[in-house]
């Protein structure tokens, strides 16, 4: 499968975040995007995800080249897509186990029923895989983990649904060097010519576990310079400057924009 | 309020009376010292019973509509029927039941056979023989389960003691009018020491003999003893009627235990305005498991009159208010002993443009010292059309008493609604899934077959199926 974003201008409340972003992804490949803060890297993830807060000005996402723009948050996911997020919600009363066989199930036709106890089998696999400890699928989903437990459970998800495209968003923020470890080595064990893998990182560390084969620099809401390993440890040594002053890009005065996620709302 | 008040009740008889309609007796149109009279003779009650009925009638006309929550000033007390001697079942043949109320049920998953049954149209022998096997094994430990017309007969000396002990006709307007025309209801008494853990349900008799609108519930749990009492089935009700107003009295003697749990689930066109109330005492204790799912307008706080030292009292209580709903639901823990603990854990839930309140009352007294009280209120609503207010009112009337109150609102975000999307749900899957997780902690209270059933109607409600 392809995903295909094409200048891509998106906003949200007036602030123009992507300015014409363009990318490919190809099913089996590791893209790496990296930039500075508020560059528009959670944004571009957001927006393949289809979140509401953010509006499409001009441009196109296509899945094997078929727009997605006008699908819903659900049937994009449905269609193989999948968004780790920097900020996992916290769902009370509602254990991981039965969130996770629900969206499962969202994947089945109606006459097809979920065999419950291969189902366990591969969720309590996945759980020791990514060492989330007994009691985790009646715990409630996200309620009270640590951002370390949070990120994994993020991870487990996605193994469980076998996307076709995974964006990770900061994943490697708030995990310790075994925790980053662990999850590089379970997103490596996923890579398969069928999974396209976008991740979204400030630092090398993550990049030390999960091996991509493009990098891409984002700045001021575009990609502006795509390579391999060479990038990384440079932006990992030098910082960002170095590629302004190349390609001659000015800082803009943007805030870092954040959602407000708030985690713990009941 | 709708005016159709071909009221049909379901009644299960013991004495047998015949099916045809001619045997039905009803009292005219309206509330008059007559019907009143005319209730107590067609039931052959005792004298103190008319007495009681009629000084009740008097308080029902003196006592004035509360002056505080929903307006209630659109009841047409004299475009009610009072009394229906229910006998005739042709006429609450299935066939007759509305179409979408047979679709709701279907929904729910209620086969045919039971769908007939709960309409009256009873051939459900299974269950009629699972009935009283029950009632056997209770009654060799000398357990009374029975509708309360038939305790007043059988046992008018424990009737007489404790009936409108509890609740006063006085106590409010709706509670006089039952009093004055009450039909119906369960009476439960268990005596000392006898611990009943499996719940107790009147699944069944609700739907033959209990279905009143103004039906009486009188319960005593005597001294060391435990009843779990499961009112109600939470498939929706059926009434064409306007107004339902019941009361339920329980007595929880000296380290007796009393749960009692229920889930209100009439349709829209109905008015429930319930009194609930307990007596406990001694190291006592009263839970309350109270779910309000239906009704046009429901005003209904349970309580708990925590009379005697060291007693206990839990409120757990959920209301969802769907379109066309206000529900204005609460709790009352009135501290009385010294050293009396009482915990409300209130969980309320609006969506399509429904309206829900909290409104309770923790007080404690003088002589209550050494009590402590812990309130937890928790609204969630899932659209911008919804409302809620939370009316809590908490009075410490001596030096040592204390008094926990936590309230949140919170809305269904869209960030929740993302995360659970981005994972494959629909919106509507999303939403429903952040109302179970909302109300886990009531549900998980309820026994198993019930917490589905719930699990069922919640959905139901948020897809907007029903109402």
């Amino acid at each position: 499968m392809i995903l295909e974003i094409k200048d891509l201008y998106v906003s949200i409340e007036d602030n123009l975040i992507l300015k014409g972003l363009n990318l490919k992804v190809n099913g089996g490949e590791t893209h790496a995007i990296m930039g500075p803060n508020g560059t528009g890297k959670s944004t571009l993830a957001q927006i393949c995800m289809g979140h509401p807060s953010y509006k499409i000005e001009s441009g196109d996402i296509l899945l094997d080249g078929e727009s997605i723009i006008d699908k819903t948050v659900d049937e994009r996911s449905r269609l193989g897509l999948f968004l780790a997020m920097q900020n996992p919600i916290e769902v009370p009363g509602v254990t991981n186990f039965d969130f996770v066989k629900a969206a499962v199930q969202t994947r089945m036709s109606k006459d097809e029923h979920l065999r419950i106890g291969k189902f366990i089998l591969k969720f309590e696999k996945a759980s020791q895989d990514l060492k989330m400890g007994q009691g985790l699928a009646h715990r409630f989903l996200n309620q009270g983990f640590s951002g370390g437990e949070k990120k994994r459970n993020e991870i487990l998800q996605m193994k469980m649904l076998n996307p076709c495209f995974a964006f990770l968003d900061e994943i490697d923020s708030g995990l310790d060097v075994d925790a980053l470890k662990l999850v590089g080595q379970n997103v490596t064990e996923l890579k398969s010519n069928d999974l396209g893998l976008i991740l979204i990182t400030h630092y090398q560390r993550l990049l030390d576990y999960i091996t991509p084969d493009f990098v891409h620099i984002m700045i001021n809401g575009k990609i502006v310079k795509t390579g391999k390993d060479e990038l990384i440890k440079r932006i990992d040594q030098e910082g960002y400057d170095w590629v302004k002053k190349e390609l001659g890009i000015e800082d803009e005065d943007i805030k870092p924009y954040s959602l407000g996620v708030c985690p713990s709302k009941h | 309020m709708s005016n159709d008040n071909n009221m049909n009740f379901d009644h299960e008889y013991k004495y047998g009376f015949k099916t045809e309609s001619k045997s039905v007796k009803q009292t005219k149109r309206g509330l008059s010292e007559d019907i009143v009279r005319e209730i107590s003779m067609i039931k052959n009650e005792p004298e103190w019973m008319l007495n009681t009925r009629l000084d009740a009638l008097k308080a029902f006309y003196e006592i004035k509509n509360p002056d505080w929550g929903p307006d209630l000033s659109d009841i047409d007390f004299d475009d009610i029927i009072y009394y229906i001697k229910p006998s005739d079942r042709v006429e609450r043949d299935w066939e007759n039941v509305p179409q979408e109320i047979k679709d709701t049920f279907a929904k729910l998953g209620i086969p045919e056979a039971e769908q007939k049954y709960l309409s009256g149209v009873t051939t459900q022998f299974e269950s009629e023989a699972v009935y009283h096997s029950t009632i056997q094994e209770l009654n060799d430990q000398g357990v009374i389960f029975l509708d309360t017309d038939s305790a007043l007969k059988e046992h008018p000396e424990i009737f007489k003691k404790y009936f409108t002990k509890a609740v006063s006709y006085r106590d409010n307007k709706y509670a006089a009018l039952n009093t004055a025309v009450w039909s119906g209801g369960s009476f439960i008494y268990i005596p000392k020491g006898v611990k009943i853990e499996k719940p107790l349900q009147s699944y069944f008799r609700i739907n033959s003999e209990r279905m009143g609108q103004f039906e009486r519930t009188l319960i005593i749990v005597d001294d060391e003893a435990t009843l779990n009492y499961v009112e109600g089935c939470t498939a929706p009700i059926y009434s064409n009627n306007s107004l339902h107003a019941a009361v339920v009295e329980i007595y929880v003697s000296e380290k007796a235990k009393c749960r009692y749990s229920t889930i209100q689930n009439w349709s829209t066109n109905i008015v429930n305005l319930v009194t609930k109330r307990a007596v406990v005492e001694a190291y006592g204790h009263m839970e309350w498991i109270d779910g309000n799912i239906g009704s046009g307008l429901n005003m209904k706080y349970p309580s708990c009159i925590l009379k005697g030292d060291y007693s206990k009292g839990t409120t757990i209580t959920i209301a969802f208010a769907g379109k066309n709903q206000y529900q204005d639901t609460g709790a009352k823990m009135i501290h009385l002993g010294k050293y009396t603990t009482s915990k409300i854990v209130s969980k309320s839930i609006a969506t399509r443009g429904g309206k829900v309140n909290y409104r309770g009352i923790v007080s404690q007294g003088k002589n209550a010292y050494g009590s402590k009280a812990k309130i937890e209120c928790d609204t969630i609503l899932v659209d911008r059309e919804s409302a809620s207010d939370t009316i809590p009112t908490n009075i410490v009337k001596n030096f040592r008493g204390q008094i926990e109150h936590e309230a949140t609102v919170s809305k269904v975000s869209d960030d929740e609604l993302f995360y659970l999307m981005s994972r494959g749900l629909t919106e509507d899957e999303a939403k429903e899934m952040i109302i179970m997780g909302f109300i886990e902690p009531f549900a998980r209270e309820l026994p198993m077959e019930y917490a589905v059933e719930l699990n069922q109607l919640i959905k139901l409600e948020m897809s907007g199926s029903i109402g």
